[in-house]
């Protein structure tokens, strides 16, 4: 052993270009690890977008569809539903849906692209049961609306909240777009998101 | 910043020796200057035990045992970078027993067994054993058809312990004990997902446990009594006026430096493996393991994997029946006599000098015609045991035992050994 | 020694290997070629046309497919059948285990890793190997699958196309399957090459860094 006239200055520089490339190696080595826990392909086609052919819904009618593990309600909504939404304005936690709670297309006073259809997250924002549909009105919801059994919580046809219930938000609209004119394709904002 | 840190330091070696461990285990560790080439693969393993148990904590994110061959292919194809996390895994098996033969082969070259790393080597052979447990229990998880078809093989040589030699048992009774055992293992009437089951749990959580424990173990009495070397001089008998032995280096920074360009080379080898041979023609991944389990289609020929070919030509080359015993009994008695025999090496050993390299010729032909005999029972055991292959299996098992019990410990007296130095040779 | 070891592996091994090695049924040498997108589409096709009715690829994605063979999604649900909701769904097959059972006496084995299970030579010999055979119930035998189940499917197709044509359709459907038996493969390679070159490039500072370290060591 001899350590005179080391050059350290040199082993310095090998020390840090071998880290250096190293640390490069692991952050790729690091990468198939972390990827591996992003949702497989089998769980990415489960949650693939959900096509609804709208048109075979009759007035009034909802149909519940899965999406990623979400029970997605279409409402098809008839003229006198849309005429009663204004009218209760005032008794309404956000009425003009101000809270991030819907896409930018479906920010407006119906809540949806095309006023007929009305697409919903079927799950109360409070703690997550799933409302009833009531399309007749009611001794609690005067034009109709849903109810949550679990806490009394109530929303009306465009899923907004009223006032004094424990849900603090109005229902959440997915993601969604329209292939043709009744086709919606949940998860999608591939096709049209104008009505 | 500097005296953040250095007070940190401070706070924790008062407390866990840290500085002590590192200096112990690393800076102040003197490991002989004159390793070879041979001396690569301890760390190597240690290198593969990593990528073993990083690999395998991920497959067993997706791994689901109740349908072992849809998961895996589901970790193939659907779970993004899966393929290549389970071939790291599946090639590293292979990777694992490569680099620890060569290791027990460098042990075996050099003397490094003998007093006094006696249990260097037994912690070492334990090793060993886990790890050819681990590697069975692994393979039958895919649960394709040869992994079906090898668990049916192996387990069934639960069937075939002779219990009939102690006085108290009978043939018959011997046979319903094998028989209760094998249904024991399997938990079921035949091999199901309650073996697989219970094979996953043993493969993921039990034997990793005692691996890890055991690897400890073998590093911890190494440190003890330090390194052996190519030239088997002891480096601890001659030391300097501060009580550093005159032919040893400080494991950190020289071995570590050294090793770091090895296990680049190797980690070379190994990723030209799993990225452009990741079934190795067959002897990685067999190919009947690409259907699954089926109990009614049994493989035109039932291989181990490579690592096992020896063992498993020495239980197909003992065809003898004697002592009132059946050949399958004494196939057995074969099989695990070849491994029990390798714990004994540290006193089947007697002779002078610990090195090959002042061994006489006898010795170094015995040792040459170990390695070839190894190899062949290895290559044996992977293929079908027709003719020419089992005769020669036959002399293989044969002299695989005389190399242990007769050349190993006499060998010596046929020979003149070369002078062992008082200094290692050679400082690179 | 070191050479004696060498010398003797060398000139011992092969000769074993010899010794140990059967003597099966000559296969054909199958023109695989998993960068060749027009072969492996032809092959998809074909596949889907001729072998989907009885045999399903159920560990393959219809997406998946897709975006490795560079086919338009719409394509594939125009010309490949596809009937099923989402594209993400496996290219398993619809025919029932009993049914396959009692028409054919085994039902249709799916066919996902073929390829790796049997090889590629194989399938290729097995895709080309049918002869006229009156013994057989459905009057063909295969070369390399003596009494074969099923029926010769690719008799017209045989017809129509020519031996030599023939031959290389049935090429694009075993280049199809290699690829289903292992999707990645094409990546996988060209993955590794990339990660050898780091490690070569990692190499030469920690080569000089020992170097540099080992010269303390007289």
């Amino acid at each position: 052993m001899n350590n005179d006239g080391v050059n350290t200055s040199r082993r310095t520089f090998l020390i840090g270009l071998t880290s250096a490339i190293g640390a490069a190696g692991a952050v790729g080595v690091a990468v198939p690890f972390v990827k591996s826990w992003e949702p497989s392909a089998k769980a990415q086609n489960a949650g693939a977008p959900v096509t609804v052919d709208a048109s075979k819904l009759e007035m009034g009618q909802r149909v519940v569809e899965e999406w990623r593990g979400q029970p997605i309600w279409v409402i098809r909504r008839t003229d006198d539903m849309l005429a009663g939404l204004p009218k209760h304005d005032d008794q309404l936690k956000d009425p003009d849906s101000s809270v991030d709670q819907q896409p930018p297309y479906a920010k407006n006073a119906w809540r949806s692209i095309k006023k007929e259809y009305l697409i919903l997250i079927g799950t109360c924002t409070h703690l997550g049961c799933s409302p009833l549909y009531e399309p007749e009105p009611t001794v609690q919801l005067k034009e109709g609306g849903f109810f949550c059994p679990c806490h009394g919580s109530r929303f009306d046809l465009a899923g907004r909240v009223y006032q004094n219930v424990p849900a603090p938000t109005n229902l959440v609209v997915p993601p969604h777009s329209y292939t043709s004119e009744t086709v919606i394709v949940v998860g999608s904002e591939e096709g049209e998101t104008k009505a | 910043m500097m005296r953040m840190v250095n007070g940190l330091i401070d706070w924790v070696d008062a407390r866990l020796p840290v500085v002590n461990t590192y200096k112990k285990h690393m800076s102040e560790y003197y490991a002989p200057k004159n390793f070879n080439f041979w001396y690569y693969f301890g760390v190597l393993s240690m290198v593969v035990l990593v990528n073993q148990l990083l690999t395998g904590v991920w497959l067993t994110m997706f791994y689901s045992p109740s349908d072992g061959f849809a998961s895996v292919e589901y970790i193939m194809r659907d779970v993004q970078w899966g393929w290549l996390i389970r071939y790291m895994h599946a090639v590293g098996a292979s990777a694992f027993f490569a680099v620890v033969y060569i290791h027990m082969f460098r042990g075996l070259m050099y003397g490094s067994y003998k007093p006094p790393r006696e249990l260097v080597w037994i912690f070492g052979m334990l090793i060993y054993v886990a790890l050819m447990a681990e590697g069975f229990l692994g393979y039958v998880l895919p649960w394709g058809n040869m992994s079906y078809w090898g668990a049916q093989v192996i387990i069934s040589l639960a069937g075939a312990i002779p219990f009939d030699v102690l006085p108290f048992i009978d043939a018959k009774d011997a046979k319903e004990i094998g028989e209760a055992l094998t249904t024991w293992v399997r938990g079921d009437f035949m091999l199901s997902t309650a073996t697989v089951n219970k094979f996953f749990a043993l493969h993921v959580v039990a034997i990793p446990i005692v691996l890890l424990a055991l690897v400890f173990l073998h590093i911890l009495a190494l440190h003890e009594v330090g390194s052996n070397n190519p030239d088997g001089v002891e480096i601890k008998q001659n030391k300097d006026e501060n009580g550093i032995p005159r032919d040893g280096i400080p494991f950190h920074p020289y071995y570590t430096v050294k090793d770091l360009p090895g296990v680049i080379i190797f980690l070379m080898i190994f990723a030209t493996v799993i990225f452009f041979f990741p079934t190795g023609g067959g002897y990685l991944i067999e190919k009947p393991n690409f259907i699954p389990a089926n109990a009614l289609k049994t493989p035109d020929h039932i291989a181990p994997v490579w690592y096992y070919g020896p063992y498993y030509a020495m239980l197909r080359a003992t065809t003898l029946e004697f002592l009132g015993m059946s050949s399958k009994a004494w196939g057995l008695i074969a099989m695990a006599g070849a491994i029990v025999i390798l714990f004994l090496v540290p006193w089947l050993d007697r002779h002078p000098v610990k090195s090959i390299r002042y061994k006489g010729l006898v010795s170094k032909i015995a040792l040459t015609l170990f390695v070839l005999d190894f190899l062949m029972l290895g290559y044996f055991g992977t293929q079908p045991a027709t003719g020419l292959a089992k005769t020669l299996a036959q002399i293989g098992t044969v002299y695989y035992f005389f190399f242990f019990i007769v050349l190993l410990p006499f060998g010596h007296r046929f020979e003149k050994s070369k002078p062992v130095p008082e200094r290692v040779t050679g400082g690179h | 020694m070191k050479k004696l070891v060498a010398i003797v592996l060398i000139s011992v091994l092969p000769a074993l290997g010899l010794a140990a090695e059967g003597h099966d049924v000559e296969l054909h040498k199958a023109p695989v070629n998993l960068q060749d997108k027009v072969s492996l589409q032809n092959g998809a096709k074909l596949f889907v046309n001729y072998c989907m009715g009885c045999h399903g690829l159920e560990y393959l994605r219809y997406g998946r497919m897709a975006e490795d063979l560079n086919m338009p999604e719409e394509a594939v649900a125009k010309y490949l059948n596809f009937a099923s909701d989402k594209i993400g769904d496996p290219m398993s097959n619809a025919m029932h285990a009993e049914d396959g059972k009692a028409w054919f006496g085994n039902p249709p084995p799916d066919l996902s890793l073929e390829a790796r299970y049997q090889g590629s030579d194989w399938v290729y010999s097995y895709l080309i190997g049918f002869y006229e055979d009156e013994s057989r119930p459905y009057g063909y035998n295969n070369k390399v699958f003596p009494s074969v189940g099923m029926p010769n499917v690719m008799a017209s197709l045989k017809q129509e196309l020519g031996e030599e044509e023939f031959n290389a359709a049935m090429g694009d459907i075993t280049n199809f399957l290699t690829y289903a038996a292992e999707p990645i493969a094409a990546k996988r390679e060209h993955l590794g090459v990339y990660v050898l070159l780091f490690l070569a490039i990692l190499l030469i500072p920690a080569y000089l860094l020992k170097k540099e370290y080992w010269k303390d060591v007289h």
